[in-house]
């Protein structure tokens, strides 16, 4: 596999787990305008993972749904940071997705310096939507910023943020559910 | 069949999430271009997590092959496609179905202040005095704002 190859998967599976993880807290975050917030922060990072997936599959000739949903466990290559099951911590929630949202900004904006036209293009339109991830998530960082619950788990989590490897023991059920309709169809599509 | 032909059948297709504007007054699709009956057509997400795009995808396809052509629809993932693409008589059905248009893009990308600012207009009656309630709505392309003149909520197009 290219580097390049290599370099998205990496991003587009982060952005898939994330999503899942996110997502977890739909119908059941803090209060209603949060609950439509998070969820569709959760919708658009899979629409990036998605997008990401499709590159790197026509360059090694399958599909974005077999990348997604086709591998086996220990092929994804997320960090263990975005495996972490948070529900129903909302303050270790909010410093991941802090964390998170700044090294993204940081990945995604060299990449729309990338040689490839395609890879830059794509990082280009992902970065003008990250851009109200990111104001999500400084509004709930200026909100909390005196509250000792979200200070430790900013200082628990930020260490993580770049750890990969081996993957979490709680990966092992999200897999099995992200994956379950495709073992059981196969070939069925998004 | 001319590219013309193929435009005006296009203009027929509603947005999905917001049927008075139609596909082509949201700016998506960028080209089309006909040769030897197989038309080309290049289209650009507007989020890319937008349900709507297979929707929008298969209608177009499903449109052109009425005319009597073989579609062949090209998703363009990059960032070709910016709110500052809806089309003057898009921004009018949008105000005039309570959606407030998107304001136009500038370098830098949007800013948290900025939308934090009383500068957006009620779509129902044109106070400014309006404030944000939420950056995220029931779809990903719009925010939900508030205006304390006519005490309605009303539909922000994000700025993309």
């Amino acid at each position: 596999m290219s580097e390049r190859a290599q370099q998205l998967l990496e991003i587009a599976d982060d952005e898939l787990i994330l999503g899942w993880r996110n997502s977890e807290w739909t119908g059941i975050a803090p209060f209603l305008e949060e609950d439509v917030a998070f969820s569709s922060i959760a919708q658009n990072e899979i629409g990036h993972a998605r997008a990401l997936y499709q590159l790197v599959a026509e360059e090694l000739g399958t599909t974005a749904d077999e990348l997604a949903f086709d591998r086996k466990p220990e092929e994804y290559r997320c960090s263990r940071f975005v495996e972490l099951r948070l529900v129903p911590d909302w303050a270790r929630t909010i410093a991941r997705h802090c964390l998170y949202e700044q090294a993204d900004e940081e990945r995604i904006k060299a990449l729309t310096a990338s040689d490839d036209e395609r890879v830059a293009g794509l990082a280009a339109k992902i970065d003008r939507e990250e851009a109200y991830h990111r104001m999500h998530a400084q509004m709930w960082f200026d909100r909390l910023q005196d509250e000792p619950q979200f200070l430790e788990a900013l200082e628990e989590l930020r260490p993580l943020v770049v750890e990969r490897g081996e993957h979490l023991p709680e990966f092992e059920q999200l897999w099995e559910e992200m994956t379950e309709v495709r073992r059981s169809f196969a070939g069925a599509t998004w | 069949m001319t590219e013309g032909q193929v435009w005006e059948a296009l203009a027929e297709i509603p947005d999905p999430e917001i049927p008075p504007i139609s596909i082509v007054d949201l700016g998506v699709v960028r080209d089309v271009s006909v040769e030897n009956g197989r038309v080309h057509v290049e289209f650009t997400p507007t989020f890319l997590g937008c349900p709507a795009l297979e929707v929008m995808r298969d209608q177009m396809a499903e449109r052109i092959r009425k005319l009597g052509a073989e579609p062949d629809v090209e998703v363009v993932l990059d960032d070709s496609w910016s709110t500052d693409r809806i089309t003057p008589e898009g921004r009018a059905k949008l105000r005039a179905s309570g959606f407030a248009p998107p304001s136009p893009r500038e370098a830098g990308g949007p800013k948290l202040v900025q939308l934090q600012a009383r500068a957006f207009k009620c779509p129902y009656c044109g106070s400014k005095e309006t404030r944000l309630e939420n950056i995220f709505g029931p779809t990903p392309c719009r925010s939900v704002r508030y205006c304390e003149s006519c005490r309605q909520p009303f539909e922000q197009f994000k700025t993309i």
